[in-house]
């Protein structure tokens, strides 16, 4: 079977058709079905949260058929992924995705869990630490996309499990929880 | 019954008379009456289709009772007289009628080779359509004799010539001198003459020539049947080296085409109604040798050629085309997704071609590689336009899916549906899928 690093592929990546984007409906729904499960797939295994459209995605050309996804095709898979609500364009002109294999709600889960299993119920800590620090290595928190971060830890002060201040300069946000 | 008094015309499948060797249209009249005024026991055919031919006039019943009068016809030959119109103020206010003199038996009965009675038939014209230029057509081909002519084509050709010439002064061997007014006179008329003589020759080498051409046409008529005859009881005896001369020999037939075209002259505002049954008779053969389904633009190009110069536009052909819905013929007109439109004939079914796509397409070098429509149009016989439209139909049916890329727009089977996104690693077994993967493992 074919790998992509130590991604597995499945079979029909070597499909010619699933490279191009289909005309007919029912066809062109599953493929874009497929498309979307394998992209969030290789996202989650990967750990990759931003997708572009002008960038070398390795998902996106197949060099074994010499084929690759058009523009068209690109935009059309993401967008799938973006209405289904795992994925969020970062700007207006659609040129990148924010890819949310995990939903906003389940990372905040994430860090509740990870703040408990550390001890942290009160404690004060800056962002990066969460991202880079020694306590969440080995979690899926570590190296995880300041966005998405910064995202879950608004949606947890909303609900009043802690609460963020603003440093001198972006790098040194901190939070208090409170849980 | 019509069919005791006047012999019945036999017509093709599309309701078009069969005609003679030699035998051409002239005109067409709607809506016409014929009976016969003095005979009561005569039957009345009402309002049916009048066609003039040079050898006969055939009176089409009206789609609606087919059966109670069948088509029939008057031989010209029969025909005695054709009495002139009078013109009354009693004619202003009824249909127009034309009168004619037909030989008949004792018992009114009207035959080819005639009889010692005569009958007076009358046409009644009820259509709004002008009598007058058909009355004259009808003096014109009842005068042509072309009914003689079928037996001795020759004949008529000569004759016409030397009857141009009898009008002409002194021979020309006796030269009188060239002196004063008289002689000035004397050798403009020359002259004259000497420029009428050559013309006269040059139309007596047209005529020639056309009595020729006809024999040629009729030659080549006869050699077609046979081969058609031939083709229709070949089996497995004949040769491919007879099969090549005989496929050739169709192509040169091709060319001599169709002997009485129906005209905008001809057929007046029935133009349309008698081009497309015409034209149904004429695609039989072609569609046959395309397989079934023939690109418009082919049968276009077959069909003026046929016509020789007698041309029509696209957009007859079109509307030709269109009006077979109104009759019952055995082709119809199709229009594919992309615009493409074909004729096809009714017999013909998309599902025994796909039946032939799916096999192709899931052969092994084909479900690696895909087909494209060239490929398809090789296996499948068919022209490679078609085999697109074929290819894309069976795409639509979710048949097959398409693969475009550098190396061109190919097809592959489809079996995206049988696709498991829950689980993509997933290969059912019997399945398109696993028929495919196996294909690519073994490769």
């Amino acid at each position: 079977m074919q790998t992509l690093g130590e991604f597995k592929l499945p079979n029909f990546f070597n499909y010619p058709p699933y490279f191009t984007l289909q005309p007919v409906r029912d066809t062109r729904d599953k493929q874009i079905q497929l498309w979307k499960e394998l992209i969030l797939d290789y996202c989650r295994t990967q750990k990759i949260f931003v997708v572009g459209l002008d960038e070398d995605f390795p998902l996106f050309s197949n060099p074994v058929i010499e084929r690759s996804l058009s523009n068209e095709a690109r935009e059309a898979f993401l967008s799938a992924v973006v209405s289904e609500g795992r994925a969020e364009w970062t700007d207006k002109s659609r040129r990148k995705c924010l890819l949310l294999w995990h939903r906003i709600q389940d990372w905040a889960d994430l860090i509740i869990r990870f703040a408990k299993d550390n001890g942290l119920e009160d404690s004060v800590m800056t962002v990066e630490e969460i991202r880079s620090g020694i306590e969440s290595r080995g979690t899926e928190l570590h190296g995880m996309d300041r966005t998405i971060l910064m995202r879950a830890l608004k949606y947890l002060e909303n609900k009043g499990k802690l609460a963020i201040f603003k440093g001198t300069s972006a790098d040194d946000e901190g939070i208090k929880f409170s849980i | 019954m019509a069919g005791a008094f006047l012999p019945a015309a036999e017509l093709t499948e599309s309701g078009r008379p069969i005609l003679k060797p030699g035998e051409v249209e002239c005109s067409l009249l709607s809506a016409v009456d014929l009976l016969s005024e003095e005979l009561p026991t005569f039957p009345h055919l009402k309002s049916g289709l009048l066609i003039l031919t040079t050898h006969r006039l055939f009176w089409l019943p009206p789609e609606t009772n087919n059966r109670t009068n069948p088509s029939s016809f008057i031989p010209l030959s029969a025909i005695q007289n054709i009495i002139s119109n009078k013109k009354s103020i009693k004619s202003m206010f009824h249909s127009p009628r034309i009168r004619f003199q037909v030989s008949a038996t004792q018992d009114g009965r009207i035959m080819e080779n005639g009889g010692r009675n005569s009958v007076t038939i009358t046409l009644v014209v009820r259509g709004k359509t002008d009598p007058d230029s058909f009355v004259g057509k009808f003096w014109e081909a009842w005068r042509g004799r072309a009914w003689e002519a079928t037996g001795s084509a020759s004949g008529s050709g000569s004759a016409l010539g030397d009857g141009g010439g009898s009008g002409s002064g002194p021979p020309l061997a006796v030269r009188a001198p060239v002196v004063g007014v008289s002689g000035i006179l004397r050798k403009e008329q020359e002259m004259w003459e000497s420029t009428d003589k050559s013309l006269q020759d040059a139309f007596q080498d047209l005529n020639a020539l056309m009595s020729k051409a006809k024999e040629m046409v009729m030659l080549a008529e006869k050699m077609r049947q046979k081969l058609l005859s031939g083709s229709s009881n070949q089996n497995s005896g004949a040769n491919d080296e007879e099969l090549g001369t005989k496929e050739e020999m169709q192509d040169w037939l091709l060319s001599v085409g169709i002997v009485s075209p129906v005209t905008k002259e001809s057929a007046g505002a029935l133009y349309h109604q008698q081009l497309s049954r015409q034209l149904a008779d004429f695609v039989k053969i072609p569609l046959e040798r395309a397989g079934g389904m023939i690109n418009l633009i082919d049968i276009y190009c077959l069909f003026n050629r046929a016509r020789g110069t007698e041309l029509i536009s696209p957009d007859d052909l079109l509307q030709a085309c269109s009006l077979w819905e109104k009759f019952d013929v055995s082709v119809m007109l199709r229009k594919f997704d992309s615009g493409v439109m074909v004729i096809q004939s009714k017999t013909h079914s998309d599902e025994e071609v796909f039946a032939r796509i799916k096999s192709l397409i899931m052969k092994p070098e084909a479900l690696l590689t895909g087909v494209s429509a060239t490929e398809a149009a090789m296996t499948l016989g068919v022209a490679p336009a078609m085999a697109k439209e074929y290819l894309l139909t069976a795409e639509t049916k979710g048949l097959l899916c398409r693969d475009v890329s550098p190396d061109g727009f190919r097809f592959y089977i489809n079996f995206f549906l049988e696709l498991n996104s829950k689980d993509m690693y997933l290969v059912k077994d019997h399945s398109r899928y696993s028929t495919w993967t196996s294909a690519v493992l073994s490769r």
